[in-house]
């Protein structure tokens, strides 16, 4: 299974009056991992609701340029089609269906499945393989399950789907560190099997670690993009969203050790 | 007592046809948050249809069209109406819903005029009686047919990939899109479903003891209302709890009326109100329905 290409070019968009994203241009490599990162309000979930197509539900609309996957224009579908082509959110807040069973849940996510009967059943089997703890929570309703676990659900739904790219929005966020580093982990899980995730995120270290590459959103335009490890890098990406001032420190905080400290310092917020 | 048991029959029967009532009212406004004032005419809708048509084709046959008719009908406004309106405020929805049903009734009575129209049903004015207790057999095919429908429609919404569409559309409409669930779809099917419900329940508020059909049946529809109300308007347990209440409520009011004449005459009309009434003043929700949360 190869993932495919993602193609953002100059997109504008906005509520009303309102401009939340300008220019936007953003290529996601086949079978890649991207991430963008950003502060409240930089427009990332805007991004993801104008390649999802659900502006609309918000009052919104896109107002220029192309989104494009595996060649295929995504501008002017609904979002049920943006599902047939391959592309699956997993919405921000996790928004689990809270009065549903996890295995209703579940079977919502195949709804917009193109696949066969066994392509479903297919897809159920490796959604408990990734989250065990879904399998046997099935029969109870998600509403009950802690964060943590309802960011699985929220993941495995969007796989019932059986989709080339996943758009994840801030699948860390509201969890503890560890149970973040365990969806971190997932993340890398799910792209080894050859999906491709568009991961946007506000917790930085996270997302440049699973990252190959990395735009930075501020106030609706990209101000940095390159490949994570570059932008892990830049002083700039390290004073903004990494939260490391000291030099020194920033030099010994690099790699894992940077990701639980900057964790520990996003958590409070 | 055997008055007493006649009346909690009747009640029953009558509660069940409520139900059906009530259950899409209920399905119209989990699917798209909409209250549905239109639901009395697209009743009325699926009664005429048998009404004109059971002569030609025979009852059975009559029945299923009316079914389908209002079920179209039903679409038909989504489809026609509904759909311009998307994203609208709900309460403007609602209100739409009270237009679209001033035009229907007002077309529907037109046609029927003065006319009392007879359905053709079988059962005609036949009575069952055991152990003294009479309940006429329009009675118990009407709680019959409705506890199937009801059964086979809970079911329908619990186990088919339509109910889980339906329940995620109703939970969270936005992450309901996302997974791929068509929402204009999920709200035709919601309006169909409800107007063949609806078809179903006409024939049952119009057999004996009822005369049959006429411009006032839509109001005897309208207490279905008081039952998906009283439910709490976005269960369907609710729907069903409310709808048997108000049924009973009404027959035993309407039974002992004698007894009760300092109230009045036509105190069985008012009696679904009352308890309404009641019930919202102990709980507002309804007596299923879901609390209104608001994150602080």
């Amino acid at each position: 299974m190869a993932g495919a290409a993602l193609e953002i070019r100059d997109l504008s968009a906005g509520y009303g009056p309102v401009r939340a994203l300008r220019h936007v241009s953003l290529t996601l490599p086949e079978g890649s991992v991207v991430a963008v990162l950003g502060s409240n309000g930089a427009g990332k979930s805007t991004l993801l609701r104008a390649i999802s197509r659900t502006l609309s539900f918000h009052g919104g609309a896109v107002t220029g340029g192309t989104v494009a996957f595996d060649g295929r224009p995504l501008t002017g579908l609904t979002p049920d089609r943006v599902v047939a082509a391959g592309l699956c959110q997993v919405p921000e807040g996790r928004q689990v269906f809270a009065r549903m069973t996890v295995a209703d849940n579940l079977r919502a996510g195949a709804l917009g499945a193109t696949g066969n009967r066994a392509a479903q059943a297919a897809a159920l089997r490796r959604v408990h393989e990734l989250f065990p703890v879904l399998a046997e929570r099935a029969g109870q309703r998600a509403g009950l399950l802690s964060g943590g676990e309802q960011q699985m659900l929220a993941v495995g739904r969007a796989l019932m789907a059986g989709p080339k790219l996943l758009l994840l929005d801030e699948p860390s966020l509201g969890l503890a560190p560890l149970m973040a580093q365990r969806i971190a982990e997932t993340v890398t899980e799910i792209n080894a099997q050859g999906t491709a995730v568009l991961l946007v995120e506000q917790n930085a270290a996270i997302a440049l670690r699973l990252a190959s590459h990395a735009y930075v959103l501020d106030v609706g335009e990209v101000v940095l993009s390159g490949p994570a490890d570059e932008l892990a890098a830049s002083d700039e990406v390290r004073r903004r969203y990494l939260g490391v001032v000291d030099e020194d420190a920033a030099a010994d905080a690099s790699e894992a050790v940077a990701a639980h400290r900057t964790l520990s310092v996003w958590e409070g917020k | 007592m055997t008055t007493f048991a006649e009346l909690l029959l009747n009640g029953i029967s009558i509660g069940s046809v409520y139900a059906l009532i009530a259950l899409g009212f209920v399905v119209i406004f989990r699917a798209t948050e909409v209250v549905n004032f239109a639901h009395a005419s697209l009743l009325l809708a699926g009664g005429y249809v048998t009404a004109v048509l059971h002569d030609d084709i025979g009852f059975w046959l009559a029945l299923l069209a009316g079914i389908g008719g209002a079920a179209a009908v039903g679409a038909g406004v989504e489809f026609l109406v509904m759909r311009r309106y998307r994203g609208s405020n709900h309460s403007v929805l609602a209100i739409v819903t009270i237009g679209v049903d001033i035009l229907l009734t007002t077309e529907l009575t037109r046609r029927i005029g003065t006319d009392v129209l007879a359905l053709g049903d079988p059962w005609g004015d036949s009575v069952l009686t055991v152990a003294g207790v009479s309940v006429a057999h329009t009675r118990i095919a009407a709680f019959v047919a409705a506890g199937l429908l009801i059964t086979a429609f809970l079911l329908a919404f619990r186990l088919t990939s339509w109910g889980v569409a339906m329940r995620a559309a109703a939970e969270n409409s936005e992450t309901a899109a996302l997974m791929g669930v068509r929402l204009g779809r999920v709200s035709l099917g919601a309006w169909a479903v409800a107007g063949g419900l609806a078809a179903v329940a006409a024939l049952f508020l119009t057999v004996f003891p009822t005369p049959g059909l006429e411009r006032s049946t839509s109001l005897a529809a309208m207490k279905a209302f008081p039952a998906a109300i009283l439910g709490g308007l976005d269960s369907t347990t609710g729907a069903l709890v409310g709808g048997f209440l108000v049924g009973i409520t009404e027959s035993l009011a309407t039974g002992y009326q004698g007894d009760l004449t300092f109230l009045g005459r036509g105190i069985g009309d008012l009696a679904p109100y009352l308890v309404m009434v009641a019930v919202l003043l102990v709980r507002p929700a309804g007596l299923f329905g879901t609390k209104e949360l608001a994150r602080v």
